[in-house]
């Protein structure tokens, strides 16, 4: 790829990235100098084994936390100059995430959880109401939508949580492990769901995962471990 | 911005109703021991202050033997009689009065009703100098005084327990052995915490002496009261009182005063002093009350301090500003300690204006402590339920989402 001036810049970049939990002798490098570019509309799977440093690149990436040392840059804005409120807002404005244990608010109704964002955003109550019901409708539980978390299956909850990061229409969506307490066929709708999600919206998926049915979904794999990249394969067309 | 923080955080009450109610349960009790415990504290300081100055103001009261109350003697010491207030009203400057009173108590008897009663034998200046005012009929006069007639003047709780509805004017009443008209009935002063003022009968001395208790103790009185004019200095006629009657009960100067004048302001004093003690006394349990109220909110909030901290990551982590959920949580804490305050005043009051009749005291509705209790309690839910959510939510939604 050509660097001329006009080329835009691409939607994600690290360089040199690095996360150090802790600090002294209990300090440990999770991530340990990541270089990795991502393009607009790219479906990307991180895999690699447990405790490669995974959940923390995707943290990073959603800017849900910050790095230790290096460069990320969103969209050409390099994130770790922002402060907190202006990380909550590109979350809210460009990013929409899906955690590994669903991260739902409780006692609270599908519909609600998936409204939340929107009331951040401001959304007026009737087409906020409107856009929850899609989103839900398009993970495919228009039925559920006044039940909480405690009454909604594992893969109910998890769709729920994907209905939540996608109703805002984000031009990204990090996925960690969308699919990894479901079985094989509600697995099986989600990752068409998100294949949907990326073909027909445009929508940048990056999603970690375990089984390589899952990531072959994906166009690109990325494989991690011990905080390094060791492999980065594109799929062949 | 606040309109969004109001929906959330009704949202987030309503979800969550148990621990509003226990957060509330704190405030509510807090407001409502303090703002009881003090406004009937205050009413009964009132109640003092009332029955001390129905006694009459500027009132010097002299009476054999030593000391005031319980731990008072006066057996074996020589009683005064009325030649002492002749006395006392001729030689003492400042006297505007002087009443000799003798008391006793004996039965009293009208058609059927029969009851034990004070009666007080006294000149008509008694009535002025106790600040008794005449409701119906008339006061005895000096001549009554003098002729020693068989009329008498009852209070109010007297002529209701004897009469009921009749009218007791012109009535005709047995009081020991004799028989008596009733001439007048008192304005009631009201009952108090010192005992009923208005179970009285007054008759002139000299019917007392001749007609009720026989002649034995003719000239002898129980007490002689004595108001000062205006504007006297109260010590220095305490003082002038003591060495007159020390000179004619004939006491050498190395001899103890075998009397005691007391001075009805200096009693009040010390009585509404002890009686301000005792609503500090109270406000302070009531102020500790409160703050095991406000320690109740404290647990509740760090009871569910890792759910919260949770949501506060959820809510981060889509793309919430701090500021937005600290208002959020700031509204919710505000709204369950004003709805806790409120609920707590009106109970206070309920409470209050039962507790107020049951004790007879006033109820007094004092604003201050109101506003006080309600600020602090609100202060307390604020601060208890703040605290945890500013400090979550400084956290990256990252480490708020991993809190255990
Ligand atoms: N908050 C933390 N404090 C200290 N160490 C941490 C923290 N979070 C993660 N780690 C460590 O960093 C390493 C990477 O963790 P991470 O959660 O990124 O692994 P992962 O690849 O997502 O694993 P899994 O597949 O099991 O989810 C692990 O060794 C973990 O112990
Ligand atoms: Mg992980």
């Amino acid at each position: 790829m050509s660097v001329a001036p006009s080329t835009p810049p691409p939607l994600i970049e690290l360089r040199r990235l690095t996360k150090t939990y802790g600090k002294g002798d209990a300090a440990f490098q999770a991530l340990r100098g990541i270089n990795l570019t991502i393009n607009k509309g790219e479906f990307v799977a991180v895999m690699g084994p447990s405790g490669s440093g995974k959940s923390t690149l995707m943290n990073l990436l959603g800017c849900l936390d910050t790095p230790t040392t290096g460069s990320y840059l969103y969209q050409g804005i390099p994130v770790e100059t922002l402060d907190a409120d202006q990380r909550s807002l590109l979350r809210r404005h460009a990013l929409g995430f899906i955690f590994q244990g669903f991260n739902l608010l409780a006692r609270t109704s599908a519909l609600e959880n998936v409204e939340l964002p929107l009331l951040y955003r401001g959304i007026p109550r009737n087409e906020r109401h409107a856009l929850a019901r899609d989103a839900l409708a398009s993970v495919g539980l228009p039925t559920k939508m006044r039940n909480t978390p405690a009454e909604l299956s594992g893969g109910q909850q998890q769709r729920v949580a994907i209905a939540r990061a996608i109703v805002t229409g984000p031009s990204t969506l990090f996925a960690d492990e969308p699919t990894g307490n479901l079985d094989s066929s509600t697995t099986e709708d989600i990752m068409e769901l998100l294949t949907r999600l990326n073909e027909d919206r445009g929508i940048t998926v990056l999603m970690v995962t375990h089984e390589d049915d899952v990531a072959s979904y994906a166009k690109r794999t990325v494989r991690v471990k011990d905080g390094h990249i060791e492999s980065d394969l594109s799929k062949a067309k | 911005m606040f309109f969004n923080a109001l929906l959330i955080a009704l949202r987030e009450i309503r979800r969550n109703l148990m621990r509003a109610f226990l957060t509330v349960l704190g405030v509510i009790i807090g407001v409502a021991a303090v703002i009881t415990m003090v406004t009937l504290g205050q009413g009964t300081t009132q109640a003092v202050k009332n029955q001390i100055s129905s006694l009459g103001s500027n009132l010097l009261v002299l009476r054999p033997g030593s000391g005031f109350g319980p731990r008072s003697t006066s057996a074996g010491v020589p009683r005064f009689t009325t030649q002492d207030a002749q006395a006392v009203m001729e030689q003492v400057s400042g006297v505007a009065a002087v009443a000799p009173v003798a008391q006793t108590s004996l039965s009293t008897i009208y058609l059927q009703t029969a009851r034990t009663t004070q009666i007080t034998g006294s000149t008509p200046d008694y009535f002025q100098i106790g600040k008794w005012t005449i409701g119906e009929g008339r006061l005895f006069t000096d001549l009554d005084l003098r002729s020693g007639a068989a009329v008498c003047v009852i209070g109010e709780t007297v002529r209701r327990q004897l009469f009921g509805s009749e009218n007791p004017i012109g009535a005709k009443i047995r009081i020991g052995k004799s028989s008596c008209e009733v001439i007048g009935l008192l304005t009631a002063k009201g009952q108090s915490g010192m005992g009923d003022q208005d179970d009285t009968i007054v008759v002139p001395l000299s019917t007392l002496q001749r007609r009720l208790t026989g002649r034995t103790s003719a000239r002898s009185v129980n007490q002689i009261n004595i108001s000062a004019e205006d504007n006297t200095n109260s010590d220095a006629m305490i003082g002038e009182i003591t060495s007159l009657m020390r000179q004619r009960r004939n006491l050498s100067p190395n001899e103890d005063d075998n009397f005691s004048v007391f001075d009805t302001r200096q009693i009040a004093e010390t009585l509404s002093s002890s009686t301000k003690m005792m609503t500090m006394l109270l406000a302070a349990v009531a102020g500790v009350s409160l703050l095991v109220g406000g320690i109740g909110i404290m647990n509740i909030m760090l009871v569910s301090v890792t759910e919260r901290t949770r949501e506060i990551g959820i809510r981060l982590a889509i793309g919430a500003r701090a500021r937005e959920v600290l208002l959020q949580f700031l509204v919710e804490a505000i709204t369950l300690s004003c709805v806790g305050g409120v609920v707590g005043i009106g109970i206070a009051l309920g409470l209050c204006y039962f507790l107020a009749q049951v004790i007879q005291v006033p109820f007094q509705f004092d604003t201050r402590i109101n506003v006080i209790a309600f600020i602090f309690s609100a202060a307390v839910g604020v601060l208890f339920g703040f605290t945890p959510a500013r400090r979550a939510a400084k956290l990256d939604p990252i480490e708020a989402l991993r809190h255990e």
